[in-house]
């Protein structure tokens, strides 16, 4: 089999491209297939990087991702994936779904134990509900703390039990 | 305060002073902050990012310690000053890019700078001499509570400050620290003590930051993970790998010396005569022989030149300061002429 660029040398390396759902089988020589693949490289810059993890575990709600859009600046997770940057601090609760993974495959964590702003302090303390709990059981079982998770986890049954009651019926 | 002020004295990170400061150059800490509900600088229109430089500057204006400090528009400076503010370590190469509504405030001993409308909102840093991550901290703790009551500062129980990119998420905090590693480059052990550092979460860079390539034996080093850890825990870890870094550097020196101490002064005192007689010398090769001179002030070879000289020489004979000192554009091979002519009267005292 000859190289389908340069139709000279052999085919040694065999490629299959997707582009648009087309898909196209390639024949390269070893030469023609390290250009390629350097063309591959310059086009993957850190944002996509980024976006792959992102994607890495859920590709079927791809036409999902693309649709959600960050209400207060306009920002679409499509618009995040092309230049590796959110558009505004909100488009972090309109793709918390995302992001999160997308963070603790960046950091290895995604729960925050650093400062806070001081004028916020009070506030912030006061918000700590289920999600928070949910955060801190899950650090503690990676920490190993039995004990603490445990505690913890008797705080959300607690928690999850009087929402059930306020709302009048259970959910999930 | 002018930027021709900034010329006339030395830096506070130039010092030379501070622990460990015969490998260790410098110590910085940078925070990112946004304001909240805001549009990030890359994705607002130009009204917005002339608002939010409005809103910042008046916050500024209300912190005492930050008030009178010099307070710089990129719009406003021609490409030499902000290339000078570049080689002085102040502000990033792509702050001076693009330079709508952008602006720079930094105080007299250049030990706070702080870029407004970079890729954040506020970009923040305190830079200090020698080893001193904590000292800096503190520092820098403390603008960002003043910064934080005076401006509604973009925040998320869980996932801490949030940043126009997320992988400054959390912290919004990196800590850098510049260490001079010429005997682990001769003795040729530099690739594992960097391939070492990159295993654990920690990057390495060059003289000029993010994108450049380490010249002259500097490296600098930073944490790469900022969220799930407080400030003071990354911090600590950065200390402790440097503190490794130093034992290292420490041993190839004395391994250098014990060895080879002929051929290491042979190479100091070369590279100190062409210092001091060249007519004509690049950038690059300035940076490279003061490196080995700096090295041979360290060892004690070199007696009569004090370290702060040169590690101010290695920013004064960047291109922009020539420019600076001059008074004038001067062509590439003109900055030839005036950085020898600069560097032989500054060593031949």
């Amino acid at each position: 089999m000859i190289c389908d660029l340069c139709g000279k040398k052999p085919a040694t390396v065999h490629l299959t491209e997707i582009i648009d759902d087309q898909m196209k089988e390639l024949h390269l020589c070893e030469d023609c297939a390290r250009e390629k693949s350097a063309q591959m490289e310059q086009q993957f810059g850190l944002s996509d990087l980024l976006a792959g993890l992102a994607e890495f575990e859920k590709p079927t709600k791809e036409l999902e991702t693309e649709r959600v859009k960050c209400e207060a600046c306009g920002l679409s997770y499509t618009d995040f994936k092309k230049v590796g940057r959110l558009g505004c601090s909100e488009c972090y609760i309109s793709f918390k779904k995302y992001l999160g993974p997308l963070l603790r495959r960046i950091h290895g964590s995604n729960y925050h134990t650093g400062k806070s702003p001081s004028k916020l302090t009070q506030v912030v303390k006061k918000k700590a509900g289920l999600e928070e709990l949910r955060l801190k059981l899950q650090k503690a079982i990676e920490m190993e703390a039995f004990e603490e998770a445990a505690r913890i986890r008797d705080q959300i049954r607690d928690m999850e039990r009087k929402q059930s009651k306020d709302s009048g019926k259970s959910k999930e | 305060m002018n930027l021709n002020d900034l010329l006339n004295h030395t830096s506070e990170w130039l010092k030379g002073t501070g622990p460990h400061s015969d490998i260790v150059i410098s110590s910085r800490i940078r925070l990112a902050r946004n304001l909240e509900k805001v549009a990030f600088p890359h994705w607002a229109d130009k009204k917005q990012n002339e608002k939010t430089l409005e809103i910042i500057q008046q916050a500024v204006s209300k912190i005492d310690f930050l008030k009178n400090n010099g307070f710089f528009k990129m719009g406003e400076l021609d490409s030499v000053d902000k290339q000078l503010l570049v080689e002085r370590h102040l502000m990033s190469h792509e702050h001076a890019q693009k330079s709508n509504h952008k602006a720079l405030i930094v105080d007299g001993d250049e030990v706070v700078s702080i870029m407004i409308n970079e890729e954040d909102h506020i970009r923040c840093q305190v830079m200090q001499s020698g080893l001193n991550l904590f000292e800096a901290w503190n520092f820098i703790n403390r603008i960002d509570d003043s910064f934080s009551q005076q401006l509604s500062i973009a925040f998320l129980a869980d996932w801490g400050y949030l940043t126009a990119c997320p992988t400054n998420t959390g912290t919004g905090m990196r800590g850098s620290v510049m260490l001079h590693l010429p005997a682990l480059v001769i003795t040729r052990q530099i690739n594992r003590v960097l391939a070492a550092i990159a295993k654990l979460s920690f990057t390495t860079r060059g003289l000029y930051g993010e994108g450049t390539q380490a010249t002259g034996n500097f490296f600098q080093v930073s944490n790469q993970v900022s969220l799930g850890h407080s400030e003071e825990e990354i911090i600590g870890n950065i200390n402790g790998i440097i503190r490794q870094i130093i034992e290292q550097e420490n041993q190839a020196r004395e391994f250098l010396l014990s060895q080879n101490r002929a051929i290491l002064e042979d190479r100091v005192y070369r590279s100190l005569g062409i210092l001091k007689n060249a007519h004509i010398i690049s950038s690059q090769e300035t940076i490279e022989l003061l490196s080995v001179v700096r090295l041979g002030s360290d060892l004690k070879m070199v007696k009569d030149i004090d370290r702060q000289t040169i590690n101010e020489l290695f920013i004064i004979t960047q291109p922009a300061h020539l420019q600076k000192i001059e008074n004038k554009k001067l062509s590439s091979q003109e900055r030839d002429v005036k950085r020898a002519e600069l560097v032989r009267n500054k060593l031949n005292l």
